[in-house]
């Protein structure tokens, strides 16, 4: 039986390459056959989910209520000191200091990222914005959204945060920071669905212990993290009720 | 356990009520005019058991209410009540969470100084195995307009 891994289409593209090497030594590591399939967007990736297509994901925490409750899924591991920040960022002449002076009309350029998407319009709150008062200006990428700021086509931007942090500093320097999140709790997870629950304990132990060994330890650092932990069913609800408080 | 609040707690000028909470506790409130301002791009976030006995609290929790998290564990979350908040406020909140429903409204806290800070509040029941097991609470920074309304409405609602 030939099961299916997918990562949240939000993962950062330099990574890309390490997910199929992550998924090839996995499958040595379970002796299972699965298949990475990388979708091009979070409709495409949750269509499959609703049909049962996929048995791991790389989930983001906007779907782990959904994946939890509707579709039998269990939480594994996550990667240790990472977190899902969203940092709002004006272009470095914008005369706005502070997230309370903007006004309606407000033009914000945003990926289809939904949590970063959520935690950036929290942020512009407190200056009365909202999706019923702004311009959203969809973009691809993070650097598409820099684009827009620096061609003065929107006024502020929504940028998870990692993604700006790796903005060239030539990029950086046109911009500027008005709030950076810092709420830590939410996070992504990898996540095991009912066809492969029988493996549950086997597969979480093997990922816990990925970081002691060597190729493993290879396998993290070409993904860009140090090591997974677990994850178990209270944090996982914990952070859905969480998340359930912020899409209210 | 609630205390009363001590005088050497306080920062700077201060009044002194004394306020009837719910289950049949009161407690003397000393409190000031001094706000702290919400911090940007935070989350305070606390969880509580079904009688509302805290039993989790993030660090913002902490930092924004002046209490060491060692006071926080097991006070019941009306340790924040501020005595311009009306009752009928937390009776909608607790009439709406008991029907298993998300409550949200502006809230104005008492930190342990005495002084105040005003938060966006969301509370939602926990439910584990279809059995409320408690509460999560999370505030986000409010909107200076929403704070304004409220400044104006609550005292009515006395």
């Amino acid at each position: 039986m030939s099961y299916q891994f997918t990562v949240s289409p939000d993962f950062t593209p330099d990574h890309l390459s390490g997910w199929y090497i992550f998924n090839t030594w996995l499958q040595k590591q379970t002796d299972n056959a699965i298949h990475l399939e990388m979708y091009n967007d979070f409709h495409d990736q949750r269509a499959a989910i609703q049909q049962n297509n996929v048995d791991l994901i790389y989930a983001n925490p906007f779907d782990a209520a959904m994946l939890v409750r509707e579709k039998g899924f269990k939480p594994l591991v996550r990667p240790v000191g990472v977190s899902d920040e969203a940092i709002i960022a004006v272009n470095a002449d914008n005369h706005v200091e502070d997230v309370a002076h903007l006004s309606a009309g407000t033009k914000v350029a945003v990926t289809e990222d939904p949590d970063v998407h959520m935690i950036g319009m929290i942020m512009l709150e407190p200056g009365d914005l909202d999706t019923s008062n702004v311009e959203m200006v969809p973009c691809d990428t993070y650097v598409l959204v820099a684009k827009h700021l620096l061609q003065k086509n929107a006024d502020v931007g929504i940028f998870l945060a990692e993604a700006y942090d790796d903005l060239s500093n030539m990029i950086k320097k046109q911009l500027r920071i008005l709030v950076r999140s810092q709420i830590s709790v939410i996070h992504h997870s990898i996540m095991i669905g009912p066809r492969l629950l029988d493996q549950h304990e086997n597969i979480q132990k093997t990922l816990v212990q990925m970081a002691a060994d060597e190729k493993g330890k290879n396998v993290l650092d070409s993904l860009g993290f140090t090591e997974w932990q677990v994850v178990d069913d209270e944090e996982m609800e914990f952070m859905i009720d969480l998340m359930d408080t912020l899409t209210m | 356990m609630l205390h009363d609040m001590k005088a050497e707690d306080i920062t700077g000028d201060f009044t002194e009520v004394v306020l009837e909470l719910y289950g049949g506790l009161s407690r003397k409130i000393l409190y000031t005019e001094i706000e702290t301002p919400y911090p940007d791009g935070k989350l305070i976030v606390s969880t509580t058991d079904t009688k509302g006995h805290i039993i989790h609290v993030n660090r913002s929790f902490v930092e924004m209410s002046g209490y060491e998290e060692n006071e926080l564990i097991g006070a019941p979350h009306s340790i924040l009540r501020h005595p311009e908040m009306p009752p009928a406020a937390f009776k909608d909140l607790w009439d709406t969470v008991n029907k298993g429903v998300k409550w949200q409204g502006f809230v104005k806290n008492l930190r342990k100084d005495g002084g105040y800070y005003w938060v966006k509040a969301t509370v939602i029941p926990n439910v584990r195995n279809g059995a409320v097991v408690g509460y999560t609470s999370v505030r986000r920074k409010p909107s200076k307009t929403k704070v304004e309304e409220c400044i104006k409405l609550y005292p009515t609602l006395f």
